[in-house]
């Protein structure tokens, strides 16, 4: 594995394995995730990549029988955030998630953004109404629906709801932000949208991407690891894993010679 | 292609036509006797009905709501039923609904699913179909000797509470679990407690669904007789409850809650066991108002239920 020193860690994966049940999906996982650089979790479907991006803020927690082993330090102060006595409410309101699907809230467009400070007990109308700006602002989002933020999200077109997701996971300044497979439910258009404010945000964030998109993470990630079978088989600048691959499954799964 | 070929062909797809054929009139002819089986049930139900309002219709009348039952059929009004009813309903909405809610939820979002939960719902469900007489016998010994209650409005309502509990709590579960999985996700993934995320989204939006299930269980109370008649209401009353407010500090007053009643498929059935037909009319235009509170309650059920689901789009 390459360690960058230039870098500063915002997190640390060690030794992270996870089982739902008696079903072990990820084994011994360890990476790095840099501050301020896109990190992008690729390969072929099932194999522990949304998994391991869910354990970054404990959503496997919501279902019975899942269980962890090993640590995701959150960096400066090195909390496990995998730890018994860690509140998973904590992690989550300090690690931003956009899904796969875009799923805003049947509420308006302003609410659904203001929602994750509504969670905090910020009353403070000025405040909430200056962060939702920025955060749509900051979401390329803000120019099209500054007219109406009182009318219902859902109504918004799939790559619009999607940018409103991120914009309501910007809203509390989270300080990783995941993405599942962000662009998988929308077409072309949509796509390029995002990927171009996903590399945008990156001035500002952390990021570690799910994409079984290849050019995706090419084009937008700094660092990729590759995982086949809950195993992390490689992980490098993007540059280098999608160029000169040291494993030959990383080098038959991004030549297209199985996924 | 030889001839002997071309013609074994052509007698396989004669087959085929036959079967085709064949297997069309099956389809028809459950076709048919679906219709039948449909018309049968309506029309006789039409016929119920037609009959009911006919005899019950030219009966209504301002005093028919205004004045109490009496020995003279012509003057017998169903003042303290539709009174007693009215109450009840209130009580029995004020017990139900937010325990069905609470356990609504709690199963669903709450509970762990194991063995005790799975025996819990399954009783649930059960309780859902019991005869309702058996609450009413609960009732009797629970309210009324255990606790004391009397013989009173607070009794019934707390009777038939139960009765419909069962109900409000399924139809509860059934709308929550409309909501898809992807917006709790969501919530959580904001950073909201279980409670946040129930307050602010599951209920919002299941919220038709649970009112659909609140009106459609209220609707059945509203008809109940049987364990009422268990827990002792009277078939002649000629006296309102103790009204709910009053004159003076505090001006609330639950007197009423601890008065006798009766309700309006009692009175009912009172005078359908009359001799007299005159009293039978008065118990046809107790039925016509019956079915078409009835009508009405499920008709706002439907309703919004239409509302919420127009308003709601994952």
């Amino acid at each position: 594995m390459t360690t960058n020193t230039n870098l500063n860690l915002r997190a640390e994966v060690k030794d992270l394995s996870f089982s739902y049940g008696p079903k072990k999906v990820l084994n011994r996982v360890s990476m790095p995730i840099y501050e301020n650089r896109i990190t992008a979790l690729i390969g072929p479907s099932g194999c522990g990549k949304t998994t391991l991006l869910r354990c970054f803020n404990r959503m496997h927690d919501l279902y019975a029988a899942t269980n962890y082993d090993g640590e995701i330090l959150l960096h400066p102060e090195k909390r496990n955030v995998l730890a018994r006595d860690v509140d998973p409410m904590e992690v989550r309101m300090r690690i931003g998630m956009v899904f796969q699907k875009p799923n805003p809230f049947p509420k308006s467009i302003f609410e659904n953004v203001a929602y994750g400070l509504r969670v905090r007990g910020v009353r403070k109308r000025s405040f909430i109404e200056d962060r939702v700006e920025k955060s749509l602002q900051q979401a390329g989002l803000w120019s099209e629906v500054k007219d109406r933020l009182p009318s219902p999200a859902t109504a918004l077109s799939g790559g619009q709801q999607q940018r409103l997701c991120i914009a309501r996971a910007l809203a509390t300044e989270p300080e990783i932000l995941l993405l599942d497979e962000p662009t998988s439910a929308l077409d072309p258009i949509s796509t390029t949208h995002i990927e171009e404010l996903i590399t945008e945000l990156k001035k500002d964030w952390t990021i570690v991407i799910v994409t079984h998109n290849l050019h995706q993470a090419s084009r937008t990630a700094d660092y990729t690891a590759f995982m086949y079978l809950g195993d992390l088989i490689e992980f490098d600048t993007s540059d280098k894993l999608f160029t000169t691959p040291r494993d030959p499954r990383t080098e038959n799964y991004i030549t297209g010679r199985f996924g | 292609m030889s001839t002997a070929v071309l013609q074994s062909e052509r007698a396989q797809v004669l087959d085929m036509r036959a079967n085709i054929r064949r297997r069309q009139w099956v389809d028809l002819a459950f076709g048919v006797a679906g219709l039948l089986a449909l018309l049968f049930a309506l029309l006789t139900l039409l016929a119920l009905i037609i009959d009911l309002a006919m005899t019950g219709v030219p009966r209504l009348s301002w005093e028919f709501f205004t004045n109490f039952p009496s020995r003279f059929p012509e003057r017998a009004g169903i003042l303290s039923a539709w009174v007693g009813s009215f109450a009840i309903m209130i009580t029995t909405a004020c017990c139900a609904i937010p325990l069905g809610i609470a356990a609504g939820v709690y199963l669903e979002e709450y509970a762990s699913k194991n063995w005790l939960t799975g025996l819990i719902e399954l009783n649930i469900i059960n309780l859902a179909g019991i005869p309702s007489i058996t609450f009413g016998l609960m009732a009797l010994g629970l309210f009324v000797y255990q606790f004391q209650l009397g013989q009173s409005i607070l009794t019934a309502g707390l009777t038939l509470g139960l009765l419909v509990l069962p109900i409000i709590i399924v139809t509860t579960r059934e709308a929550i679990r409309t909501v898809p999985n992807s917006i709790r996700e969501a919530a959580y993934a904001l950073g909201a407690s279980r409670w946040q995320m129930v307050w602010d989204h599951l209920l919002p939006y299941s919220s038709g669904g649970i009112l659909t299930g609140v009106i459609i269980s209220l609707s059945r109370a509203i008809g109940e007789t049987a364990p009422l008649i268990t827990v002792g209401a009277l078939t002649f009353i000629a006296f309102l409850p103790h009204p709910p407010v009053m004159a003076e500090f505090p001006f609330l007053s639950f007197q009423w809650l601890k008065d006798p009643f009766t309700v309006m498929p009692i009175q009912m059935f009172n005078w359908v066991s009359r001799p007299q037909p005159e009293f039978h009319v008065n118990a046809a235009a107790t039925g016509v108002i019956l079915l078409v509170m009835t009508l009405v309650m499920n008709g706002i059920a439907i309703w919004i239920r239409y509302r919420f689901r127009q308003r709601l789009k994952w």
